[in-house]
């Protein structure tokens, strides 16, 4: 389960934020975050933020991921 | 076919499976004969030594401004491409409004002209009309029927059956898919997305008469409701032929792709209104893709996808990656999900 | 879309693939048990990449096959009483109860909503002051928290129209009852979403006490193809653990806010999963304290005994023991068209997966 789309913070306001898709804007809830700041990207479940992206390991995992793919042949 | 349910649902109006066993089961059971039985988009008929293509069409839009355009500019496109997309040339229109007691007549202005403005762009005539009001509460603030009538040429015969479709041949798409069911989703549900995608309702008679007069087509239809995947499989089930699909091929909007990842939509099942899928030999493929890209309505078309030998009956999306899934009708509208 | 495509990348997909072919021979029985992978898998073709050794199997992770079929009638007969607004997720409006479905209950007549967010349900509510709305509460870790924010926001609100029927459920409790049940597992790909809300430690006595590899997974074709190799790994290594496949998103704390919210207003309890049978402090329930704004207290409503459907293999199914085509209903009496079981109904469901999927 769980359909979550990662989704950029355009802007702040308290609970809420309003994030972006490609250019579809939603205004997302941010109950269950903090620190959230424009530019962050989201993962956006049911209206809801539940969790940051970090940009850092998701460098990595690609990566690692090329890695793979050097020494693989197909 | 038995009609299993006791009462009307909204699936019975999505365009797929169920409104299909809706139309068998109790129009053409009792309806039936060998014109309409062929369920094409636009009957061929008579009159004297004349071929004429005779259509009809009922508009129900909710709601009815949206981006993009308006129920009266739909009522024109949808009828318009009925014809034409049957290889028709587009000729009359009767318009009929059923209008809800109450409803603002200045709004009712409005359509009038987007729809006075639609067909004058199409270059058809609206000859003949009729207005009903009702109570309120007994329709949903504007219902409009359309009926069309336009001429058709021998050649162009077989366009509407698909008798000429064979294995080998190709299918295109003359732009971006989905962007009228997303945008009219969004205009009418809460769910609160911004999304700057407009309908793409437009009559595409013109340019379907040049590509029909530049190239040999063994088939068209507009993918309305039930999309791109609701054509394609009464395609391959009338022809008893297979259909591939490639995913890398098919023109979809950034947005509306990322609308669709949101929700859990699958593009191909989405409504269009501006759409013609073209069926043709592929010797004819670079001349209807030079004549489609000569128009704005057309600048995105590209060639989706084949029909084949296996899977007889079946549609079949081919990703990058060797992986393939089934494409089938939908029973009903899709349903935004959480998982 | 930025995070998607770059896990959809044909290149990574195929290498990784490759790299599956060459890296053991040996049988492996590996269950997801998250609808969204169960899609993912079926959307890219994951089965055709995997060499034949390496046998995916989906577990009961779908929330709305997992609802019981009492859940589904319960929620009928709610949408029954005058007065009453139902608002729900798309996912269960064609789900079939006992005799009929919300979707025909709409059509008989009943408010029923779909929305997208449960916060959506709190507007409708403040909006219609004389009605009553509920929400049906359906989804695992990943969802759980949203309706406890919403249910903290109306009390906030002084909104006491607002109504909860939980059907909530948690992971850990079926993975484990399906490995005592002696189904044949070798390695779990763990939900990424749900995970994200709980952090890793829920799993550990799967690796530890099972000695069954746990990798969190995400849910792009390339993210699942790692975890299988990860998990492929962990067997070669006779070493099962708890893995992290997906640390763009998920930490090992998880995210303590939702939790709290959870644990301030859920208390687990008992639950049946439809096919399972009675899974002990699996469910979600509202906590006395937020009793207002539970449906089940709040409301007197006689629901008929629930039916499982005659021929129904949705429990062996959801087991990961037949697959659809095991079932003498699939693809004949049992469609997405005209559902029996509700694996059939929800597009992650394994038979309508499968039905959609299978080439």
């Amino acid at each position: 389960m769980c359909l979550a789309i990662p989704a950029k913070v355009i802007s702040v306001d308290g609970t809420s934020a309003k994030v972006s898709v490609e250019d579809v804007e939603y205004t997302a809830s941010l109950l269950l975050l903090d620190n959230v700041k424009p530019g962050d990207f989201i993962m956006l479940h049911a209206g809801f933020g539940i969790e940051k992206v970090d940009p850092d390991e998701a460098a990595e995992t690609l990566r690692l991921l090329n890695e793979i793919g050097k020494n693989s042949h197909y | 076919m038995k009609q299993k349910e006791k009462y009307i649902l909204l699936g019975h109006g999505s365009g797929g499976k169920m409104m299909h066993d809706l139309i068998e089961s109790v129009f053409l059971k009792h309806f039936s004969n060998s014109i309409l039985n062929e369920e094409t988009d636009s009957a061929i008929i008579s009159s004297g030594s004349d071929q004429l293509a005779f259509t009809t069409d009922s508009f129900v839009i909710d709601p009815l401004f949206f981006p993009g355009g308006n129920i009266g500019k739909l009522a024109v496109c949808g009828t318009v491409n009925d014809l034409a997309v049957s290889g028709a040339e587009p000729l009359y229109l009767s318009v009929s409004f059923i209008i809800e007691e109450g409803f603002p007549i200045d709004e009712l202005e409005v359509i009038a002209e987007s729809l006075a403005d639609e067909a004058t762009k199409a270059g058809v005539n609206i000859v003949t009309g009729d207005t009903k009001v009702v109570n309120k509460g007994k329709c949903d603030k504007l219902f409009i029927n359309t009926a069309g009538i336009g001429s058709i040429r021998k050649e162009n015969l077989h366009i509407s059956k698909a008798q000429d479709v064979i294995p080998g041949d190709v299918i295109i798409i003359n732009g971006m898919i989905g962007d009228h069911g997303m945008a009219v989703m969004n205009a009418r549900e809460s769910f609160n997305f911004k999304i700057m995608v407009e309908s793409d309702c437009t009559s595409l008679n013109h340019l379907i008469s040049n590509v029909i007069s530049k190239s040999k087509v063994k088939f068209m239809r507009d993918p309305t409701r039930g999309g791109v995947a609701a054509v394609l499989n009464e395609l391959s089930m009338k022809k008893r032929v297979g259909i591939d699909i490639e995913e890398a091929a098919l023109p979809i909007r950034n947005s509306v792709r990322a609308m669709c990842e949101l929700l859990g939509f699958d593009p191909l099942h989405v409504a269009n209104e501006g759409k013609v899928l073209i069926v043709a030999a592929e010797s004819c493929a670079a001349d209807i893709l030079q004549v489609l890209s000569g128009y704005e309505t057309g600048k995105d078309c590209a060639i989706i996808g084949r029909i084949v030998n296996d899977h007889p009956g079946r549609v079949v999306l081919r990703n990058q990656t060797g992986g393939s899934r089934i494409i089938d009708s939908l029973s009903g509208d899709q349903l935004p999900r959480i998982c | 879309m930025k995070y998607v495509d770059e896990y959809r990348e044909k290149d990574l997909i195929l290498s990784l693939a490759e790299k599956l072919r060459t890296i053991s021979k040996k049988e492996v029985v590996l269950m997801e048990v998250c609808g969204g992978h169960t899609m993912a898998i079926h959307r890219f073709g994951i089965h055709s990449l995997l060499p034949s050794n390496i046998h995916l199997v989906s577990g009961p992770g779908c929330p709305v096959c997992v609802s019981s079929q009492h859940f589904i009638d319960s929620a009928m007969a709610f949408s029954r009483i005058p007065g009453v607004i139902i608002t729900t997720y798309g996912d269960l409006i064609r789900v079939p109860g006992s005799s009929t479905s919300l979707e025909k209950e709409r059509a008989a007549g009943s408010d029923i909503r779909i929305i997208y967010s449960v916060l959506e349900s709190l507007e409708i509510a403040k909006q219609n002051p004389e009605k009553k709305v509920i929400f049906l509460g359906i989804g695992f870790e990943t969802t759980a928290p949203a309706t406890a924010a919403a249910i903290i926001r109306a009390r906030q609100k002084n909104i006491f129209n607002f109504f909860v029927l939980s059907a909530h459920k948690i992971m850990p409790p079926v993975m484990k009852a399906l490995v005592e049940e002696g189904v044949r597992i070798d390695g779990f790909i763990a939900p990424g979403h749900v995970s994200a809300i709980t952090g890793t430690s829920i799993y550990n006595e799967l690796a530890s006490v099972y000695g069954l590899g746990v990798v969190i997974s995400g849910f792009e074709p390339v993210d699942i193809l790692q975890s299988v190799l990860m998990l492929i790994h962990q067997l070669e290594a006779m070493n099962p653990e708890v893995e992290v496949q997906y640390h763009r998103v998920v930490n090992c704390e998880g995210n303590k806010i939702a939790q709290n919210l959870m644990n301030e207003v859920f208390e687990y309890r008992d639950d049946i999963w439809r096919g399972l049978g009675l899974i002990p402090q699996s469910g979600l329930g509202i906590k006395d304290d937020f009793s207002s704004f539970d449906a089940e207290k709040q409301f007197n409503v006689e629901v008929p005994q629930s039916t499982e459907p005659k021929g129904c293999i949705c429990g062996q199914i959801l087991r990961g023991l037949k697959t659809p085509v095991d079932c003498s209903l699939f693809a004949k009496k049992c469609t997405p068209s005209d559902p029996v079981g509700a694996c059939m109904v929800s597009g992650e469901g394994t038979c309508a997966t499968y039905f959609k999927y299978q080439s």
